[in-house]
């Protein structure tokens, strides 16, 4: 097990150390590139709670999708080296920040949480483990929202691309 | 047998010529105002016609009963619209139509060159079938429909000339004060509604007038559905709204005032039956009356002093048409007392009577007023010189009023006063003898002043009309001071302002007045004394008995217990009545023989401060305008709801719409545009939730 | 590791995603900020359905992967979300020259 606290601790300060920098650094670029560090080390956190098909998907998407369409949008930015200003609301937004963790840790300490029972944690972890039973369950359970989010992905991608389109007088 | 749908003409002719002079001849056909008198009074004429025959049907013995029609289901009663022919019903349809009819033939001359012409005919229209249908409602609440119509074509037709305030502010008075009679007529038929339930366990309906009147009757198994103190009440209530429409005591006031409308209109709705709708309404439920003593002595009484007091008024007015608008009151008061004292067919006898003389009389003025170019007698004389015709009419009109022994007047006052002398009915005998008294002391002064007005009019020289009335106020120093209060700024009355053309009014005036002169001769002989056993058509007392039986048809079973007083003549009280007379006519002449010429001062002007009392009209008016009107209601009470409204109300809409603004301006300073902004607040909200959740549970 | 630790991480992920939406004028950086809100969430998900049991576990072993469930529609949702939120970006930039989110307030009045 110690393996996994030294993988976990050491994620956990990756993680958090890369999203401060992301809202904390000037550079724009800097801070898409610190965004992919603390998309890699939630895909860590995946493998650790043995999800790796989870994983596997947040490195293809957003590590891979998502990251660089947030790149391509930075170069938009005339001034990427200062482009990260902080805006007036830095101390509310801090102490909204600030409240909202304390109560969340206070809720996720005092919590009894219902462990999984001892005689089911294997049959748990190789289910989790696995994608055959996600898989499953997508096209079984959960077949309608599979749908409707099929559907939304086609919807938002028809939006983006009616947004982008431009006025018809201007389009060549 | 009368065949109902020709009943329903009478009511539709006059309101379908209403309906046609306003919505298509005014609007339309302006140029041809002409025609709106000819449509109305070819209307009116076959109204008249089937008028007579109703009247022939009902005297030959028809006695209708047509079915109402349901019209409105209020819980447990039912508003029906229905007919109710019986002989008041009959006579009142021949006064209304025929008296109309004269009047219209009169203002096609009158009226002649107004420019509303047509609207004054698109009102009267109104008014005639207004008064048409509330003689023939048998529905309670039909009937105060049409009482509140009479009211509002009264009302437009005071204010006709609305472009003059004197006139404005009569109209309004007018309509205010019978306003306040009706209240009592409406809590009373409120009252009949709140029993419809006891009506309906005795199965009649409590709208419907016969049924009303069955109420009061004794049932079999003792008490009245409608008894006791109940139905003394009621019955004030109704002799409320009687009051007010007939200008009996307390609410008398609005009458003389009312003269600022056109004469015609003062001839056929204050003269003769507009304001003798009260009276009707009171006959109308007579049978009601009958049962309870006390509502009958306050009727007498009120309608003796009524007669009595607005006849001493008459004596000091200078306006000719005040003159006739306080003899109208006062005869009214006549009608009521005699309905007091339980002569119902009398009241209804002088009513009949009364409707013809004193239109003839207001015409008579209306055509004077046509001559001298004024209402005010001071400024007249000497005019039957030059309008014998009106002079030979007015005097007929007069000594009828007056009671001069062959014309109308002289019978059906004398049946009042035999009935009162009589006693008999419910009332006791010391109000009885009360009323004659003071209906005796009225017929004096009904002599005084109807000699007073047509010397004034007519004998002497002519001092001058409008044009000397108009110079006499341009020097402004006001010929008497008694003048100035009686004329709400001294504004001439009439249409024809200030013009003096001393000649005979045109034929198409003059005949109407003629047709009246003779209905006013003749009318009395409709009831004939008793000793005449057959006068060319009409049996012995006629009209009287005819109404009586009328009465006890609608009585029915009960008619054994309760009778109406059928006076006999009595020779000693023709003889008091014609001495009265006399001896009024007799001091009048004295008093202003010898200033024939030159008498613009008043002999009675020397009675000093009784002059002074009755040219204030008692100063009812002035407790009335200065007291209630301006101290009461515009200082004290509107003054007190003015600050509610400013303070209170207008405070809390200030407070509810500042405190919106505050709390509106706060909010804006959330509302920056700034998303982020937005998220902060989004954010706070939502931890302030948790924070609920995790406090609270 | 244990669940309380995995929990508190992803919270303090969370909040520091927020502090950036919430603090960050470049509405690129907001959008990363966001990214990393929907990352800590779905850390969330994942971690409660690795430790805590649901009460269906019993007869069916395949409600212990719904909270990965879960993770997949956010994320699809989230794919979603950035393609429309950049197609607004570029119209805001288009339309602007800009992208900075204070001077984007002409929606106020």
């Amino acid at each position: 097990m110690l393996l996994v606290d030294i993988t976990f601790w050491g994620l956990s300060v990756v993680a958090i150390g890369a999203a401060l920098g992301v809202v904390l650094v000037r550079d724009l670029f800097r801070a898409a590139l610190l965004l992919v560090v603390v998309f890699l080390a939630v895909a860590g956190f995946f493998v650790l709670l043995s999800a790796q098909f989870l994983a596997v998907v947040q490195v293809l998407i957003y590590a891979g999708a998502i990251a660089i369409l947030l790149v391509f949008a930075v170069m938009l930015t005339k001034d990427v080296p200062h482009g990260n200003l902080p805006n007036r609301l830095q101390v509310p937004a801090a102490m909204v920040a600030a409240l909202l963790l304390a109560v969340l840790v206070a809720v996720a300490a005092a919590t009894q949480w219902q462990p999984v029972p001892l005689a089911q944690q294997e049959q748990v972890a190789v289910v989790q483990t696995g994608s055959a039973g996600l898989a499953n369950l997508l096209v079984s359970d959960y077949a309608l929202a599979f749908e409707a989010v099929s559907v939304l992905l086609l919807g938002a991608a028809i939006g983006a691309l009616a947004l982008l389109r431009g006025r018809p007088e201007q389009a060549p | 047998m009368i065949s109902e749908s020709f009943i329903w003409a009478i009511l539709l002719l006059p309101l379908a010529s209403f309906v046609v002079i306003a919505l298509v001849i005014r609007p339309f056909l302006d140029r041809a105002s002409a025609l709106s008198g000819r449509v109305l009074i070819g209307c009116l004429t076959v109204a008249l016609a089937l008028s007579l025959w109703t009247l022939a049907a009902t005297a030959g013995g028809a006695v209708p009963d047509f079915q109402p029609h349901p019209w409105l289901d209020v819980g447990q009663a039912t508003v029906a619209l229905g007919l109710l022919v019986d002989p008041i019903t009959a006579i009142m349809l021949v006064v209304v139509t025929g008296v109309s009819l004269m009047v219209q033939i009169y203002s096609q001359g009158y009226m002649r060159g107004d420019p509303s012409y047509s609207r004054y005919f698109a009102y009267m229209s109104l008014f005639t079938g207004a008064m048409i249908g509330l003689v023939l409602s048998s529905n309670i609440v039909q009937l105060y429909v049409f009482w509140e119509l009479v009211g509002v074509a009264s009302y437009l037709l005071i204010g006709f000339w609305h472009h003059r305030p004197a006139a404005a502010a009569a109209a309004k008075k007018a309509f205010i004060i019978t306003r306040i009679g009706d209240v009592g007529f409406l809590l009373a038929i409120l009252y009949l509604f709140s029993q419809a339930d006891r009506f309906a366990a005795a199965g009649l309906d409590p709208f419907h007038i016969p049924d009303i009147w069955q109420a009061a009757q004794p049932l079999a198994t003792g008490g009245a559905v409608l008894g006791g103190a109940a139905l003394t009440w009621v019955l004030l209530g109704i002799f409320a709204g009687a009051a007010g429409k007939s200008g009996q005591f307390p609410l008398h006031a609005w009458l003389p005032d009312a003269m600022e409308g056109p004469t015609p209109v003062s001839a056929l709705i204050h003269a003769a039956t507009m304001v003798a709708a009260g009276v009707f309404l009171v006959a109308r439920f007579y049978p009601l009356f009958l049962a309870s003593p006390n509502a009958m002595t306050v009727v007498a009484l009120i309608g003796a002093f009524t007669a009595f007091m607005a006849a001493t008024m008459g004596l000091v007015m200078n306006d000719i048409k005040r003159v006739l608008a306080y003899s109208t009151i006062s005869q009214l008061g006549y009608m009521m007392a005699a309905l007091g004292v339980g002569a119902y067919g009398p009241a209804i006898f002088h009513l009949f009577t009364h409707a013809f003389f004193k239109a003839l009389l207001f015409l008579g003025a209306g055509s004077v007023n046509h001559a001298a170019g004024t209402f005010n007698m001071r400024y007249m004389g000497g005019l039957r010189r030059f309008m014998p015709w009106t002079y030979a009419l007015t005097l007929i009109g007069g000594l009828s009023l007056v009671g001069i022994f062959p014309l109308s007047g002289f019978w059906s006052k004398d049946e009042i006063l035999a009935a009162a002398w009589q006693g008999g009915g419910s009332v006791e005998m010391w109000v009885s003898r009360l009323t004659l008294g003071l209906l005796l002391a009225g017929v004096l002064l009904t002599a005084f002043y109807t000699w007073r007005l047509l010397h004034l009019t007519f004998h002497g020289e002519f001092r001058g009309g409008g044009e000397r009335e108009q110079s006499d106020l341009a020097a402004s120093a006001p010929p008497a001071a008694a003048e100035v209060p009686q004329h709400h700024g001294a504004a001439p009355a009439g249409n024809h302002p200030s013009g003096v053309h001393l000649a005979e009014s045109p034929w198409v005036m003059v005949l109407p007045m003629a047709a009246l002169g003779v209905a006013a001769v003749a009318a009395g002989f409709v009831a004939n004394p008793q000793w005449v056993q057959r006068l060319v058509i009409f049996p012995a007392h006629w009209l009287t008995d005819f109404l009586d039986a009328g009465l006890e048809h609608g009585l029915g079973a009960a008619a054994e217990a309760v009778h109406p007083i059928v006076p006999k003549f009595s020779l000693e009280v023709a003889l008091a009545s014609t001495a009265a007379a006399l001896v009024g006519i007799g001091v009048a002449m004295l008093l202003y023989r010898s200033r024939a010429s030159e008498a613009i001062r008043d002999p009675l002007e020397r009675m000093g401060p009784v002059h002074r009392l009755l040219s204030q009209r008692y100063y009812v008016d002035a407790l009335y305008e200065g007291i209630l009107v301006r101290r009461v209601f515009y200082r004290a009470v509107a003054g007190a709801l003015d600050w509610v409204d400013r303070f209170l109300v207008d405070g809390l809409v200030n407070l509810v719409g500042c405190s919106v603004r505050g709390v509106g301006r706060g909010a804006a300073l959330f509302q920056n545009g700034q998303v982020q902004w937005y998220g902060v607040m989004i954010a706070i909200g939502s931890l302030l939730i948790l924070a609920g959740y995790l406090v609270l549970g | 590791m244990t669940l309380q630790a995995m929990l508190i991480v992803a919270a303090i992920l969370f909040c520091i995603g927020l502090y950036g939406a919430l603090a960050r004028r470049n509405v690129i950086a907001v959008f990363m900020s966001i990214e990393i809100m929907f990352n800590s969430v779905n850390l969330t998900l994942v971690a409660l359905g690795r430790y805590v049991a649901p009460h269906a576990l019993a007869a069916d072993i395949e409600s212990a992967l719904t909270g990965q469930v879960f993770a997949v529609f956010i994320i699809a949702v989230a794919a979603a979300e950035v393609a429309l939120g950049l197609g607004i970006v570029f119209a805001l930039y288009r339309n602007t020259e800009s992208v900075d989110l204070t001077e984007a307030a002409q929606m106020r009045r």
